[in-house]
């Protein structure tokens, strides 16, 4: 897919933010973030309205930056927003809104029929998702009638067969209950994947190496968790 | 159809939905109607005066094929091919040019976010154009004369008109709220 | 919902293919309707109890599919009797026609699963083609809807609740406007949703 292999190496694995600027009607939500994100685990912490998620979508391109760069791995969201797609997965807040296919397996087959894959191995594939989540007696049941750890894990699991490098959540437990919560919580845990989480789950990001505060759209905190809450609690009060 | 977008197409399955949901909803009373309403033809309506004519089209075509591979979408759990080609099938066949006629008159007329002009759309398009079908397809398949064909709908004008005034005040009123390039 | 209309009977109507049952259907109704007088009909209806009997369906079943249509029919066998020139006897001839290709129709969508009757209009679909169809894109409006129904129900369900508990009852615009709104609201993030797992509406088939 890169069409130069060099440059790729050059700059493995990194997500890089220069002076990124974002409005809406005028009113800036995202004012001046430059950032390299080179961690396994990062959080996005920050009051309601703060830019969290537009910050979280910039990162996969469904964000365009009206000024300032982003680039994945070296590919810029602006011009290779589709190769930027593949390599970044998205989970939402509210599965429901995530989930496009009637049934549990046909949904998480959806990302590779779009990418053209054959049949065998789109079903490979879901087989394997199935067993790694635990889905797999769920597997014909319609996705309307999943519970909602259910429905997270599943559009979990469809973001996860298509093999993203990284992974965004953008606050992946806000709608579960406790055990779900810690559900998903140890799957972000045990993800190979590098993983950003937006979040209010403050327990959710303990064991994470970078934690990001954002305060009107710009970042007024970056520190390892404990130092990191620390502050955001201070501002809160 | 090859143009359509990720938006629009997100945007007639959801249409098609919202008239298929509509059937779930009990029929509501209106005081001096001796009918209650159904509210799925409000659907149609606001499809078209809110989707344009070609979205409002394809969502209600989608509706249709709902009915035709034997989803129960109609009120009272009915559908299937059964119903589409029963006497009264060309009334539900037609809402795809239903939607399409408010649609393409809503632009025409400009009517934009006034509710007078966005009644006389949904009138025209919403019992107009699903008459003429209903009728015509009555017609066809029973060998009635068109007249008479035509008098056994008319108990029906009065509620439909209730619905048109009605669509025509939500789509006003959304689109006032939420613009949409119609 | 999501099972639709399908009833599932162990018996060879069940088995044949639905393409090869929608084609029949289609060749019953065409050869019904041209063939005059009421020799058709007769054998129309006797075709349709033989294969009711042979598809094992439950006799109430098939009529409370059937009941809203019985009404519809016998103010059609009416208003034909009273008012075309062959009466009564034309009258019963066209209700039984129409009778017996609103039981076939029905006898089809009761014997034939969802999945199989959208892969045959898929096939349909494709063939139409040349006329600007995009099958890919026809498949998955269908999945979306059919995923969305019970969404849809829930909130129309929600709205209705809401509204109730602050005291309006049957206000239809109560219901519409903010279900409108909530539709386009929802319209934005299903969007940013399949465009998040990777669907390109412009892309055919991409390899890997
Ligand atoms: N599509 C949009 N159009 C207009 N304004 C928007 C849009 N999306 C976000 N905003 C505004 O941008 C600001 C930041 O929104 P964002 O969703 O990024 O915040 P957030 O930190 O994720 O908040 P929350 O914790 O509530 O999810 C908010 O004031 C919001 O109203
Ligand atoms: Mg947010």
């Amino acid at each position: 897919m890169p069409p130069d292999p060099g440059k790729e190496r050059r700059h493995r694995l990194m997500i890089e933010l220069h002076d990124v600027r974002h409005r809406y009607d005028e009113r800036p939500v995202l004012d001046g973030i430059t950032l390299t994100l080179t961690e396994r685990r990062v959080a996005v912490v920050g009051h309601n309205g703060s830019g969290k998620s537009s910050f979280a979508r910039l990162l996969n391109g469904l964000v365009v930056p009206e000024e300032g760069r982003v680039t994945v791995d070296g590919l810029d969201t602006r011009k290779d927003g589709r190769a930027v797609r593949r390599r970044v997965g998205f989970v939402f807040q509210n599965p429901d809104l995530q989930i496009v296919y009637p049934t549990v397996e046909e949904d998480l087959g959806f990302g590779l029929k779009a990418r053209g894959m054959a049949r065998p191995e789109i079903a490979a594939r879901v087989d394997a998702m199935l067993r790694r989540y635990g889905l797999e007696e769920q597997r014909h049941q319609a996705a309307h009638t999943l519970s909602g750890g259910e429905k997270q894990l599943l559009a979990i699991a469809a973001v996860l067969v298509l093999e993203p490098a990284y992974v965004v959540f953008d606050e992946p437990t806000t709608l579960l209950d406790l055990r779900n919560r810690r559900r998903v919580a140890e799957v972000i845990a045990a993800l190979e994947q590098r993983a950003i989480v937006v979040t209010h789950d403050l327990d959710l990001i303990a064991g994470f190496d970078r934690v990001l505060v954002l305060d009107r759209g710009r970042v007024v905190v970056d520190d390892a968790p404990s130092p990191a809450l620390a502050a955001y609690v201070e501002r809160l009060s | 159809m090859s143009s359509l977008d990720t938006r629009a197409m997100v945007l007639c399955a959801l249409f098609a939905a919202v008239v298929a949901a509509l059937g779930v909803v009990p029929p509501i009373p209106i005081g001096f109607l001796p009918v209650p309403i159904t509210a799925q033809t409000l659907g149609v309506m606001l499809a078209g005066a809110i989707l344009g004519p070609r979205l409002g089209f394809l969502a209600l075509a989608l509706f249709v094929l709902l009915v035709a591979i034997g989803l129960p979408v109609l009120p009272g759990g009915r559908g299937g091919l059964g119903v589409l080609m029963g006497p009264t099938g060309g009334f539900i066949l037609s809402w795809p040019v239903g939607a399409f006629a408010v649609g393409w008159l809503a632009r025409r007329m400009t009517a934009g976010t006034r509710p007078l002009p966005l009644f006389v759309c949904c009138a025209l398009g919403g019992i107009g154009a699903v008459y003429a079908g209903g009728i015509a397809w009555l017609w066809l398949v029973s060998g009635l004369p068109l007249e008479k064909a035509a008098m056994g709908t008319l108990a029906f004008v009065p509620g439909d008109l209730i619905k048109a005034a009605a669509a025509a005040a939500v789509a006003a009123t959304v689109r006032r709220v939420r613009p949409m390039p119609v | 919902m999501i099972l639709g209309l399908y009833l599932h009977r162990d018996s060879p109507v069940h088995r044949w293919p639905a393409g090869a049952k929608l084609a029949a259907l289609v060749a019953a109704t065409v050869g019904l309707l041209a063939w005059p007088g009421w020799t058709g009909p007769l054998a129309g209806a006797a075709l349709v109890l033989w294969l009711l009997r042979l598809a094992r369906l439950p006799v109430k079943t098939v009529l409370t599919q059937l009941r809203p249509l019985f009404l519809i029919m016998l103010i059609f066998f009416g208003v034909q009797a009273l008012f075309t020139d062959g009466g009564w006897r034309e009258g019963l001839v066209t209700t039984l026609r129409f009778a017996v290709l609103v039981l076939l129709a029905t006898l089809v969508t009761l014997t034939t699963r969802i999945g199989d009757m959208t892969a045959v209009f898929e096939r349909v679909f494709a063939v139409l083609r040349p006329l600007g169809v995009d099958p890919e894109k026809m498949a998955l409006m269908l999945a979306l809807t059919i995923r969305l129904i019970p969404l849809l129900v829930g909130q129309v369900q929600d709205i209705r609740m809401a509204q109730r508990a602050r005291g309006v009852e049957r206000s239809v615009l109560a219901l519409l406007v903010p279900l409108v709104v909530k539709v386009l609201g929802l319209a934005d993030a299903l969007t940013e949703a399949l465009e998040a797992r990777g669907y390109d509406p412009t892309g055919g088939v991409r390899k890997e």
